[in-house]
């Protein structure tokens, strides 16, 4: 196996007995990255001389005996995270020359942890998208199939991972933005529970739904890097002041005696019988594991959840995103006559024609006469959502679903029609609006394409969901590596 | 449920978004084709029922109002677009 091609763990393990160095690591690495880049395009920005800085740095900590599970491991950060001193345009012309000020939490957490940064990953526009083609620099194609889409709107963090462009990286998740991509690519993608991981730094979309979250090649990876990004910050109000429990130790308790629910809804008539097929089969992998699986759970809202989101998600977008106006930093139209002629031409020239369409459809539903009839109905419905979703976890530890209903699509298939992309988050924005952890692991392929298995967790039980991920992904033994 | 152009420029007035008459147009068909979708959740019956504004068991968060570091003028002025001494600088807000 080639070192680009090591898990964290592994890479963890053959750095910490010397057998190869950060440095070494790393510029295979950035090597790797040369060759592929020009076809897949995961980066908006490399950083390859601060990456070998940083694995130098690492390879001294280790030979000092201050390493950590992620020190001097290759690492690419989704370009809506905050990086102190190095450009983050969250996939917008609005920011395109921003340098942040200051590092996100999870940015700098990992900077403790020793971990080296290779580049800034392609986004959608402010994480609106699920294709990547929403980047107003360049979409990113698939790794498995250069004409597909990646997924979205982390796909640039997808895309680097599955093609052995960093061995883990972190991206965000709103509606599905981690875990959805992650299928599509054939990696691990986990969205933790909402208020697990400090939004501090975070450029802002929709805040009662974002979350960051790591794609990996393992489950186990997505367990030791969540690790070192959970926990209460002084910074963000909304982070969970709770103890972050050890997510590996109980990694390899198999899933005997555990209940898993299969609710139908997820399985809607037009997926595709592939889709259905595989993730059906990687059910019974857990049942073959000693799971008790009862295939007919019922979340009889889960229809509403699409519609809810779309409110929700653009009304706190069109708030959020009022920051960008040309005053305080970001592109700024000069030429009007006066200040809020230069703020509408700099909102109306910076952003993309998504980010347009959610910041309308957000100023709409909060617009007088309108607000009780879209966003409180919407805030309604999400109760309703929640509440089904306890209900189930009265009875079951973990819900399973596929995560997204097809494999890859091509690219420019569906940037036309909104909605018809929209539907590509079906089975993923659920977790978001009732704030619970999800995870999409590998479970097969398709005519050639990866499929994802989703396994849905109760709020702040994310080791339980680790724990059957791991299991299933073990027992399959299934490991997806493009053909690259 | 149909928008008119008017109500479209309306919106984007209130979102201070300069739009190009083409814009407009495809606003129009696209957000009146999205709000047909949410027609939808008119089905649920959510009277008495409590609009969550998030999930967290959070109402209010406290802390010691206690001075500590911040950024420094110099730092936030250097990514200002426009700026004169110690100020960001802007066209007359008053015309």
């Amino acid at each position: 196996m080639e070192l680009f091609e090591l898990s964290v763990e592994e890479a963890g393990r053959r750095l910490a007995s010397k057998e190869v160095s950060s440095v070494e690591l790393t510029r295979a690495v950035l090597e790797r990255t040369d060759r592929v880049e020009p076809g897949i395009r995961s980066f908006i920005t490399r950083t390859p001389e601060l990456a070998l800085e940083q694995a130098a740095e690492a390879d001294r900590a280790i030979a000092g005996g201050r390493a950590g599970p992620l020190t001097g491991v290759p690492m690419a950060l989704k370009d809506a995270l905050s990086t102190a001193g190095i450009r983050t345009t969250c996939g917008s012309k609005i920011l395109e020359n921003f340098v942040p000020l200051y590092d996100a939490f999870v940015v700098a957490r990992l900077r403790e942890a020793g971990a080296v940064l290779v580049g800034k990953t392609n986004m959608d526009e402010f994480a609106m998208g699920s294709s990547t083609e929403n980047s107003a620099y360049f979409p990113t194609r698939n790794p498995w199939n250069k004409n597909l889409v990646p997924g979205g709107s982390s796909g640039g963090s997808a895309a680097a991972v599955s093609a052995g462009e960093a061995l883990f990286a972190l991206g965000t998740d709103t509606g599905g933005s981690i875990r959805q991509p992650a299928a599509l690519t054939g990696v691990v993608g986990m969205k933790p529970t909402y208020g697990r991981v400090s939004r501090y730094g975070v450029v802002a979309f929709a805040s009662s739904l974002d979350q960051v979250g790591p794609l990996t090649r393992t489950v186990r990876d997505s367990a030791l890097v969540l690790q070192a990004i959970a926990g209460h910050d002084d910074d963000d109000s909304t982070s969970a002041p709770l103890e972050v429990p050890d997510f590996t130790g109980g990694l390899d308790g198999g899933v005997r005696g555990l209940r898993i629910g299969v609710p139908r809804e997820y399985f809607p008539d037009d997926m595709e019988p592939g889709v259905r097929e595989a993730v059906s089969q990687a059910i019974n992998v857990l049942v073959a594991e000693g799971a008790t699986v009862d295939w007919e759970v019922s979340l009889p809202s889960t229809p509403y959840a699409l519609a809810t989101y779309y409110i929700i998600a653009p009304s706190e977008a069109s708030a959020n995103l009022a920051r960008y106006d040309g005053v305080k930093y970001g592109y700024s139209y000069q030429e009007g006559r006066s200040m809020w002629e230069n703020m509408e031409q700099t909102r109306g020239r910076g952003f993309g024609a998504e980010v347009k369409r959610r910041i309308m459809l957000g100023t709409y539903a909060l617009s007088s006469g309108y607000y009780d009839a879209y966003y409180v109905k919407a805030q309604k419905v999400r109760t309703l959502i929640r509440a089904e979703f306890d209900e189930a976890f009265k009875t079951y530890d973990v819900l399973v679903s596929p995560t997204t209903p097809t494999t890859a699509f091509p690219i420019g298939a569906k940037v036309d029609d909104p909605y018809t992309m929209y539907l590509n988050d079906v089975c993923t924005l659920p977790v978001n609006i009732a704030g619970l952890p999800g995870i999409s692991v590998p479970c097969g392929l398709v005519d050639g394409l990866p499929v994802g298995l989703q396994v849905m967790g109760k709020p702040f039980d994310e080791a339980t969901m680790l724990r059957v991920a791991h299991t299933y992904e073990i027992a399959a033994g299934f490991s997806a590596r493009p053909p690259l | 449920m149909a928008l008119s152009s008017d109500e479209v420029r309306h919106i984007a007035s209130l979102a201070r978004l300069a739009l190009a008459e083409a814009e407009v147009e495809r606003l129009r068909e696209q957000l009146s084709g999205i709000l047909e979708h949410f027609e939808l959740l008119g089905e649920l019956d959510t009277s008495g029922v409590e609009p969550t504004a998030h999930t967290l068991p959070l109402t209010n968060v406290m802390r010691d109002d206690v001075a500590r570091p911040s950024l420094s003028v110099e730092d936030v002025l250097s990514v200002a677009p426009r700026t004169e001494s110690a100020y960001i600088r802007i066209r007359a807000v008053f015309e």
